[in-house]
């Protein structure tokens, strides 16, 4: 029967391409997970005025989140007497291999994407629910109290927020007419100002959204509340030590970057430095198309990367910058908020697209980049005219009475 | 002559190429169809076996997973991702509701009596033998099949394809070429199209009503004329798009906090 019929030997070209990319892909996601928990203990210590690790690996601590790797895989492997064995050890996995997929689809450079998918975005948003699932069956799995409500939490989250975050994604979906990343992206080359993201004022609004609802997807504070260790002690994964707990962290931190690196590709411009060229086509312009597409995106992969990292490093800014809300506030800000701000979005950007005349849409995108200049340099400039905090040897309300402007510490 | 948009059954037997035109691909198909295909066979056995309610769900999980594999194997990258989506929310509501609702104690066990089993042993034999003489009718079931040389060059490019199909319509409107010039035309496109296996775009161009289905006659009007049309799906997806409206509401009725009648003291 022609079904049986396969001969290893014309096969092992193709396994050996296929266990290269697994490589690529996983070893990125390990090395960017190390890289991703020793930034976050970092920003941590700063923003709570300390320094974070600075002893093990010379002076910034570099190698502090190896040696914790190091001490959870030779910790003890504890399974609760009350646990369903079978779904407590498969959970962390299925978690896994969700995130994992989620890099598929996922172009780091012009065309460096494991498979290049017609319906890309769609397909890493669909693999990023199996992650959910992972994390629900660790919940129960685990027999234990703490656990079921972490994960019951996590369902009743990611049911709600995937709607708003989806319909995020719609919005530059629409304006470039496809879920392809890679062609999307492409779309976006050539400067700063082709960007989605200054398009027009829908896909700007979508991009502040989207990106709140990524970070409620990955449970991170403030919608950590699968976790929330004031009140669930370690939430979901309370009951998990070792490698095991290892990989659940590994999945959060692959799908904070497969979060971040969705909303690069749709609304900042996925690869592009924001310069007035594409890096591939510049270089294959003078060496030549191979050595141009090789030199090219290797620029393009490390732009990605950083840019995927510069995403990953605000949400830890927000993390540790605000207060967790509560279950029903959580609730509330999905659907009372951020669902209908989405079909506002939707509806605008059909609606942008469809009346607005030509020659305002293909002018509108420099109009948008220029007041997110001028708003940045207002910013910036307001930052250094600001006094961040009161000298010591000030008293409360002195600061003010002599006019620092902007302080608004003694108001009260 | 005749009009069939549909790519031509192609007989089992031809499946396999003569090896000087095989490409590794087409012996990496039938290796991931075994793997997968055995994957799902044994989840779902294991679905079934299991009396756990939650691992059972967790084993139907796996095999709806193997189904989008297989669509992702077939090229069918669209079908693939909802059969992703949709089953694994679907599933995952099956966990949550399994545990509010049915738990009494930390994990829940179906029983299955002995008369329970034959049954579904009889439904699952019949089920089986439909499925089997259904298949067998069927013949070749995916991508059409092109040689391995044909299949590297592709007459038109998925972009020129729009161009051409345009100008098509062009050269229709002014009257240089006829209906069945048309239709045959298009139907080769068609081909073309499935055999470049871009099934999302044209699925979606034919939910919002644009005809994309095959090429069939149809009579029209009281003088029995014959004209060539196309299927387009926008009626069947409203159809399905009102009917999970319908369950929708039923289940915000039938889940509604019922209000107590006052009774009057």
């Amino acid at each position: 029967m022609a079904l049986f019929a396969f001969s290893f030997w014309a096969l092992w070209p193709y396994l050996l391409a296929i266990f290269a990319a697994f490589i690529l892909i996983f070893g990125f996601m390990l090395v960017s997970a190390i890289f991703s928990v020793w930034l976050e203990r970092k920003v941590a210590g700063r923003i709570q005025d300390r320094l974070g690790p600075t002893r093990v690996g010379g002076k910034f601590g570099w190698l502090q989140t190896l040696a914790d790797g190091i001490k959870l895989l030779v910790k003890e492997d504890i399974i609760p007497t009350s646990a369903d064995h079978m779904l407590f050890r498969a959970g962390p996995y299925i978690a896994l291999v969700g995130s994992f997929m989620a890099f598929l689809a996922l172009p780091f450079g012009n065309g460096v994407v494991a498979r290049e998918m017609n319906v890309a975005v769609f397909f890493m948003l669909a693999v990023m629910s199996t992650e959910v699932f992972g994390i629900i069956l660790i919940g129960y799995g685990s027999g234990s109290k703490w656990s079921l409500f972490g994960g019951m939490r996590e369902a009743a989250q990611m049911v709600s927020y995937e709607i708003p975050m989806a319909l995020c994604v719609l919005v530059p979906v629409i304006v470039a007419g496809s879920m392809n990343l890679n062609a999307v992206a492409l779309q976006q080359k050539n400067g700063i100002w082709n960007w989605y993201i200054f398009h027009d004022p829908f896909t700007f609004g979508a991009f502040w959204t989207y990106f709140t609802c990524a970070m409620a997807s990955c449970k991170r504070a403030p919608f950590d509340l699968a976790e929330a260790e004031s009140e669930l002690v370690a939430g979901f994964h309370t009951e998990y030590s070792g490698f095991r707990w290892l990989s659940i962290f590994m999945a959060e931190y692959g799908s904070m970057f497969a979060v971040s690196g969705i909303a690069n590709v749709m609304f900042l411009g996925g690869w592009s430095l924001g310069l007035p060229f594409e890096m591939t086509e510049l270089f294959g312009s003078f060496l030549g198309e191979t050595w141009g597409t090789i030199v090219g995106n290797l620029i393009n992969v490390t732009v990605f990367i950083f840019k995927g990292w510069f995403l990953v490093f605000v949400m830890m800014w927000v993390r540790w910058t605000l207060p967790r809300l509560r279950i029903d506030q959580v609730m509330m800000t999905c659907l009372k908020y951020l669902v209908p701000i989405s079909c506002v979005l939707l509806m605008g950007v059909s609606l942008w697209l469809l009346v607005v005349p030509q020659f305002i849409q293909a002018y509108f995108n420099w109009l948008m980049f220029g007041v997110c200049v001028a708003l940045l340099v207002v910013l910036i400039r307001q930052w250094y005219s600001w006094a961040s905090s009161v000298p010591s040897d000030a008293m409360p309300g002195m600061w003010r009475s002599i006019g620092v402007p902007g302080y608004q510490g003694a108001k009260r | 002559m005749t009009f069939s948009g549909e790519p031509q059954a192609t007989k089992l037997g031809r499946l396999r190429l003569p090896a000087k035109q095989r490409l590794p691909m087409d012996d990496l198909q039938p290796l991931l169809f075994w793997i997968i295909a055995l994957m799902m066979g044994t989840c779902a056995v294991a679905t079934v076996v299991t009396q756990n309610i939650v691992r059972a769900a967790t084993w139907l999980l796996f095999t709806l997973a193997g189904t989008s594999g297989m669509f992702f194997l077939l090229g069918a990258d669209l079908v693939g991702t909802i059969q992703l989506l949709v089953y694994v929310g679907g599933t995952l509501v099956l966990v949550v509701f399994g545990v509010m609702l049915t738990a009494q104690g930390p994990f829940i066990n179906m029983k299955t009596s002995g008369a329970e089993w034959a049954i579904s042993a009889v439904v699952g034999i019949l089920l089986l033998s439909v499925l089997v003489i259904g298949t067998s009718k069927i013949g070749h079931v995916g991508p059409p099949e092109k040689s391995a040389a044909a299949r590297f060059q592709p007459t038109y490019t998925l972009a020129s394809q729009r161009e051409v199909r345009d100008r098509l319509e062009l050269e229709r409107g002014r009257g240089s070429i006829d209906e069945d010039q048309y239709y045959l035309a298009i139907a080769r496109l068609d081909k073309e199209q499935v055999a470049q296996a871009s099934y999302s775009a044209v699925i979606g161009r034919g939910f919002i009503g644009e005809p994309v289905g095959p090429v069939h006659e149809e009579t029209v009007g009281k003088s029995n004329k014959t004209i060539l049309v196309r299927a387009h799906y926008l009626l069947p997806f409203e159809i399905v798009s009102i009917h999970l409206l319908v369950v929708l509401i039923g289940a915000a009725y039938l889940a509604r906090a019922k209000r107590r009648r006052r009774v009057a003291a």
